[in-house]
């Protein structure tokens, strides 16, 4: 093929045979927050979705690109050639097919597509097979969000992490407190925004334990990039255990430094912002952090969740997430010390 | 008649400007070409900052976990950087070739409203100097390029950035409809005799159907930055939710606009190459009648499926499926385009020249972008991919495969037209291939990042999310981009001192405007041109191909264009002369935009220069 | 080569036949409309929802606003009767009928000024509620075409006035009037949207 030489068609091709090979390396079940490799019966008939409409595409892109590669190679100008190729107007014929051809293609994705809309939008109720679902209230804040789980009872509020049991669809009804937010966790299928004044509802029935990754996807503000949240699937007993000791009070403090602790906490600024149950501690800017030490992170999935994090959260929460809105009044913050108590303070709440 | 009003001693305000030359000149040129000039070099100094704006995102994205700048500046720079590319590096791009171009292609001297196009150029540099002085003043607009209400609010945003982004913005609309409004009259009413509208070239006809999606859809987004602004500075309730406000109204309003605009961004390119093909390929516009409707209907569909960038906001079912299937639809017709491009090629002789590498990158980067398009009109596969990397690849891939490419393949052609002077072929190949790799280096890897769920608009993300390494790749492909810029730059440069002469028709051109020399003399033409065929000139030029035979180029080709561009020095064609008020009126506009934004007092001030400048524009005598 | 002097913008011979300038106020009304549509889709988002205020119930005097519509309606009639007027050269009544027009749409905007106050005094404004917001904005929005139209209608009989209106200049009463009757034309739909369809 002395013409596909030629410098432009190899390197063409080259670059389609580097794209090709991109293609492969993107789809890796291992990365948290993939989209192709979920873990729910929502993901699942997204994923069967897009596999047609993928593949679909792939054969309009190789067959669209490879005739134009051809014709361009086939009908290129040589140095000196001085004809004029025969000078044809256009041809009903083919206006005709290709406007028909795709229509096709384009009913042949649309359908399924109107089909997975419907699905999707029934509302699971009682009688569904798995039972009732179980329903969670998300509400977006600036930047973190607060789950609530009413048939847990009123007091189980947590925040960025929440616990589900695998098999059991959840229901998860999405308001913000501010601005718009958007709830994702990529391998439970698709995202739905939460929107102020409005309600909006999402749900899915996840089909393997393990912790899954997700975050705000709608612009909200400086912090939208450290909006995250943990999805932790549990076996149902698991579960059980989980949501039996959210629902208790926080535990007192035992041990001195916690105790110590625990006083800081309530004469300092935290209440205003924090509540903690079974204390005074009523505030509700902020999340809530009855049991803020069983958590893996701080700060909506910043950091792990430790005592030198802890530490480093408390003393300076501005210098760790700019913009951030828990703020000290004046500025002013707990010192070195009192900020190593409230982290063990903090901890102590599992 | 002229003749039969009673010239009664009209005296304007101001004597009308007449130096020829110097700053003055261009201060008060009414001149289409010159304003087109004015145009592309703004828009090009545009591209330059926007661009740096990108690098410097892709140089904070590069590594995992980077604190090079912080999430404030990063968001400053997104916002600044989608804000500029749109409105002042894409549209006014198009827009100088409108002004260039088109009063060529339709054998016009100029526009029908010289003035007013001036006026359109002087509004558009203060709303893009407005904006950008909130850089002066380190609050930069940061709440993205769609700007979404309630986070607008002065209660979620108190930083003036986002009063500079609305004041902004509105000042470029009101330059954006004049200069749509010009077109749309120009092409209506100044074609020469016999350019019926099924002979018009097609860049001219997406002049004109741009010109009408500007001129419907820019008042939507005028009326959302109204209300955003009243909200912002006399406490009214648009998007205010603690009064019961839905914030989700902005988004509708938003699209409506938005959706048609980024056709507004692609139909020029398109028309740029619809009318290099034919030249480089030696052959007609393959289905030229199909090609206008195809850029009607699209421009139609346009406004009907605006909601598809709002499929993960809860809009219930049927209005989900509704908008699925107008975007689908939308496919249709731009299929045909691409179709009859490639067709236009087919059986051509393509001559691989630098405008016809940008038009035909154009067409291969295009239907990527096209692609992925549709699979975002699906709206359960578009809730894995809304705000992810996925849309930032799909719209890069036709904004930048698409427009940018599309632009670039226009100047090239059209640069010998507007300079006298040819760019260099061999540095302009270079630029191609070090652009058309460096943004598939870029673009490339984001449908992947996507796909791996990495959200746009986050400032860092962790190692553990893997996204790593194509994002470091994309970075590498965005500085292989700022290169292939830089080479452009030195082409231009070293084209103007000293690029080959250009001549009235270097590239065996087939319309209206290789028959006047290159650059054209003020007037265009001395003589308006009949027009007896849809490529008119190369009709001429070729007469026995009429029958539809190919043929050999025929010695008699160069003496035809002789003929046509033939202009002595006696000719004496009176063209509107400058004119002070355009400046003086957008300078009002100007203080205007300014009192809103640091010194309210100011505002009366210029809208009283407004009242002066239109007073004096109208009392102006047409011929002074 | 001798070539007579043609000016792009003064053109008599246009493709079309059409003036430049009766083209752009078409392609300005086309515009407007979208305006005007955005305003009024506003206007209907928000319909019957406000937490506090007044409601439109509280506020509106339906006959009395039916009225100052009349009174634009009217002014309809009377431009139609200016540009026939400067059509057939008449002048003399060209002033009377503009002076009327405007005077109508001066009934109008007083009426609205009236309106406006009293609203206010009762508790509505533009803070108070999203009714407040986006009742004001859009009649105020529709005022201002309005006012706009009187200024320039009352330009054009200064211009008579000075005799520099000839029947050759008819087109610049007819766009003026194109202008107006658009004006108009809106009115209706907001009168119907605002005022009269019950919440
Ligand atoms: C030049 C600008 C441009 C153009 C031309 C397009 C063209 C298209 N766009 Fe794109 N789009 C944008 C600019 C553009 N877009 C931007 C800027 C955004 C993001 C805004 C933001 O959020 O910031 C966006 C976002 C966007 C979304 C929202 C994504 C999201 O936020 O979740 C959607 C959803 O439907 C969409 C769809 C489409 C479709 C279907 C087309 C179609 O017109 C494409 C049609 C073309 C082809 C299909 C290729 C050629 C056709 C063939 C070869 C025929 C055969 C094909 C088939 C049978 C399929 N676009
Ligand atoms: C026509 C439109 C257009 C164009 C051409 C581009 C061009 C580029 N864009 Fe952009 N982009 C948008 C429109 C466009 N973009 C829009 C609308 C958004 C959405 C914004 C939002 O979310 O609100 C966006 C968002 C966007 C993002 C996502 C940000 C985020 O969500 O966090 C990224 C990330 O990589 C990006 C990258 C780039 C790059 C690397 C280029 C490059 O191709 C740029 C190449 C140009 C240069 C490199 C300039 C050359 C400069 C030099 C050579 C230096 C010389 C300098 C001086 C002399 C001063 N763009
Ligand atoms: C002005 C309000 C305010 C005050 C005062 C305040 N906080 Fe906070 N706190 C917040 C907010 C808001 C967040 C969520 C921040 C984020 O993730 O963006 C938060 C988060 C936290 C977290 C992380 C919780 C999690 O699950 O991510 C801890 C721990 C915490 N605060 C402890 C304290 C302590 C201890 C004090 C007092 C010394 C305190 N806060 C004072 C508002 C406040
Ligand atoms: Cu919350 Cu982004
Ligand atoms: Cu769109």
């Amino acid at each position: 093929m002395a013409t596909l030489r030629q410098k432009p068609g190899t390197i063409v091709l080259l670059a389609l045979a580097l794209a090709a090979s991109g293609c492969t390396q993107w789809a890796d079940p291992s990365l948290p927050e993939t989209t192709v490799f979920p873990v729910s019966d929502s993901g699942g008939y997204i994923q069967d979705l897009y596999s047609l409409i993928f593949w679909m595409a792939l054969v309009v892109f190789i067959g669209v690109e490879g005739f134009f590669l051809y014709a361009i190679v086939r009908y290129r100008r040589r140095a000196g050639d001085n004809r004029i190729p025969a000078q044809v107007h256009g041809n009903l014929r083919l206006e005709i097919a290709w406007t028909v051809l795709p229509s096709i293609v384009l009913l042949v994705i649309t359908v399924p597509t109107i089909k997975t809309i419907f699905l999707q939008d029934t509302v699971p109720t009682a009688s569904a097979a798995g039972g009732s679902p179980l329903t969670v209230e998300v509400t977006g804040h600036q930047w973190f969000w607060e789950f609530r789980y009413p048939e847990l009872g009123a007091k189980v509020m947590t925040a960025n992490e929440v616990h589900i049991p695998v098999g059991r669809t959840a229901l998860f009804e999405l308001r913000s407190a501010d601005v718009i937010h958007s709830f994702w966790i990529p391998k439970m299928g698709g995202k739905m925004d939460a929107v102020p004044t409005r309600v909006n509802f999402m749900w899915f029935t996840p089909q393997e334990t393990g912790e899954f990754y997700g975050q705000c996807v709608e612009f909200c503000g400086i912090q939208h990039a450290d909006m995250r949240i943990r999805l932790f699937v549990d076996s149902p007993s698991a579960f059980q255990a989980w949501a039996t000791r959210q629902a208790e009070d926080a535990a007192s403090p035992t041990g001195a430094q916690a105790r110590d602790g625990a006083a800081i906490f309530q004469r300092s600024a935290c209440p205003a912002c924090h509540t903690i149950r079974g204390t005074a501690a009523r505030g509700t800017t902020g999340p809530d952090l009855t049991h803020v030490g069983g958590r893996a992170t701080i700060a909506a999935g910043m950091l792990p969740n430790n005592y030198e994090n802890l530490i480093r959260w408390v003393s300076d929460p501005q210098g760790v997430k700019i913009g951030s809105k828990m703020r000290y009044p004046n500025d002013v913050g707990p010192s070195p010390t009192e900020a190593a108590l409230l982290a063990a303070y903090l901890q102590s709440l599992q | 008649m002229a003749t039969l009003t009673a010239p009664v001693a009209e005296r304007g305000l101001l004597a009308r400007p007449i130096e020829p030359t110097g700053v003055w000149s261009w201060l008060t040129t009414v001149d289409a070409k010159r304003i087109g000039i004015l145009y592309g070099v703004t828009a090009f100094i545009f591209f330059l900052i926007g661009g740096t704006e990108a690098l410097v995102m892709r140089t904070q994205l590069a590594v995992p976990d980077s604190r090079l700048v912080g999430p404030g500046i990063f968001n400053a720079m997104f916002t600044m950087h989608g804000t500029t590319m749109i409105f002042l590096v894409v549209m006014p791009l198009s827009v100088a070739f409108f002004n260039y171009i088109v009063p060529l292609q339709i054998g016009a001297r100029d526009v029908a409203f010289p003035r007013l196009n001036a006026f359109s150029y002087w509004v558009f540099l203060s709303g893009a100097v407005l904006m950008h002085l909130s850089f002066v003043i380190g609050q930069v607009p940061d709440t993205g390029w769609f700007s979404y209400a309630n986070l607008t609010e002065r209660a979620y945003s108190p930083s003036a950035g986002v009063d500079f982004w609305v004041v902004g913005l509105q000042v470029l609309g009101i330059a954006s409809l004049a200069g749509a409004f010009n077109f749309l009259v120009t092409i209506i009413n100044l074609r020469a005799p016999g350019l019926s509208l099924m002979r018009m070239p097609l860049f001219t006809w997406t002049t004109f159907i741009t010109s009408i999606l500007m001129v419907l859809a820019f008042p939507v987004i005028t009326v959302a930055l109204v209300e955003l602004m009243f909200d912002r500075l006399f406490g009214t309730n648009f998007f205010n939710t603690a009064q019961g406000a839905d914030p989700i109204l902005w988004q509708h309003l938003f699209w409506v606009f938005g959706h048609p605009e980024v056709y507004i961004l692609i139909l020029p390119a398109m028309g740029v190459v619809s009318d290099v093909l034919p030249v480089f390929s030696r052959k007609p516009l393959f289905g030229y009648p199909f090609m206008v409707y195809a850029v009607a209907s699209i421009a139609f569909l346009s406004f009907t499926v605006w909601a598809h960038h709002m499929f993960t906001t809860g809009l219930g079912p049927i209005a989900t499926s509704f908008f699925t299937a107008s975007t689908m639809l939308i496919a249709v017709p731009t299929g045909i385009k691409v179709f009859n491009w490639i067709s236009t090629v087919y059986g051509g002789s393509i001559s691989l020249k630098t405008p016809a590498l940008f038009a035909l990158g154009f067409i291969a980067m295009f239907t990527i972008g096209g692609l992925s398009g549709v699979m975002h009109a699906s709206p359960p596969v578009d809730t894995q991919h809304q705000d992810t990397y996925f849309v930032v690849a799909h719209f890069h891939y036709v904004l930048f495969g698409g427009s940018i490419f599309g632009l670039f393949s226009g100047i090239y052609f059209w640069f010998p037209k507007i300079t006298g002077r040819m760019l260099d072929e061999k540095i302009g190949t270079l630029h191609f291939w070090l652009m058309l790799i460096g943004f598939n280096l870029t673009f490339g890897p984001m449908h992947f990042l996507g796909v791996d769920g990495m959200p746009r608009r986050i400032f860092t993300y962790p190692a553990e999310m893997g996204w790593g390494t194509w994002n470091l790749v994309a970075t590498i492909g965005a500085y292989i981009i700022g290169l292939s810029i830089l080479v452009f730059i030195v082409n231009v440069f070293k084209s103007l001192r000293s690029g080959d002469r250009a001549g009235a028709d270097p590239w065996d051109g087939r319309t209206l405007e290789w028959t006047t020399s290159s650059p054209p003399p003020h007037y265009n033409f001395a003589e308006i041109p009949v027009v007896h065929a849809r490529d008119d000139f190369w009709v001429q030029k070729y007469p026995d191909l009429a029958g539809g035979h190919g043929g050999e180029i025929i010695a008699s080709a160069p003496v035809a264009v002789a003929a046509a561009v033939g202009h002595d020095e006696h000719v004496y064609v009176h063209l509107p002369d400058p004119s002070y008020w355009p400046l003086i009126t957008a300078s009002g506009i100007f203080v205007a935009g300014f009192g809103l934004l640091f010194f309210m007092l100011l505002l009366p001030v210029g809208l009283f220069v407004v009242l002066f400048g239109t007073v004096g524009w109208s009392t102006e005598p047409v011929n002074g | 080569m001798e070539h007579t002097a043609v000016l792009p913008a003064e053109a008599h011979e246009t493709t079309t036949g059409l003036n430049h300038r009766k083209v752009l106020m078409w392609a300005f009304l086309g515009s407007d409309c979208m305006l005007f549509g955005s305003l009024i889709g506003t206007y209907l988002v928000y319909r019957g929802r406000y937490l506090a205020g007044p409601k439109p119930t509280d506020v509106f005097d339906i006959p009395y606003t039916s009225v100052s519509a009349l009174a634009l309606l009217m002014s309809s009639l009377a431009m139609v009767l200016a540009l026939a007027a400067i059509q057939r050269g008449d002048i003399r009544r060209l002033k009377i009928w503009l002076l009327c027009v405007a005077g109508l749409g001066l009934v109008f905007i007083g009426g609205q000024v009236y309106e406006f106050t009293s609203f206010g005094e009762e508790g509505l404004n533009l803070a108070v509620s999203t009714f407040g917001t986006t009742f004001f904005v859009l009649t105020g929005f529709h005022g201002t075409h309005v006012t706009f139209g009187i200024v320039w209608l009352l330009m054009i009989w200064i211009m008579a006035k000075r005799g520099q209106m000839t029947q050759a200049r008819s087109l610049d009463v007819e766009i003026a009037g194109l202008y107006w009757h658009f004006v108009d034309i809106v009115w209706i739909i907001i009168f119907t949207v605002v005022y009269l369809i019950p919440v």
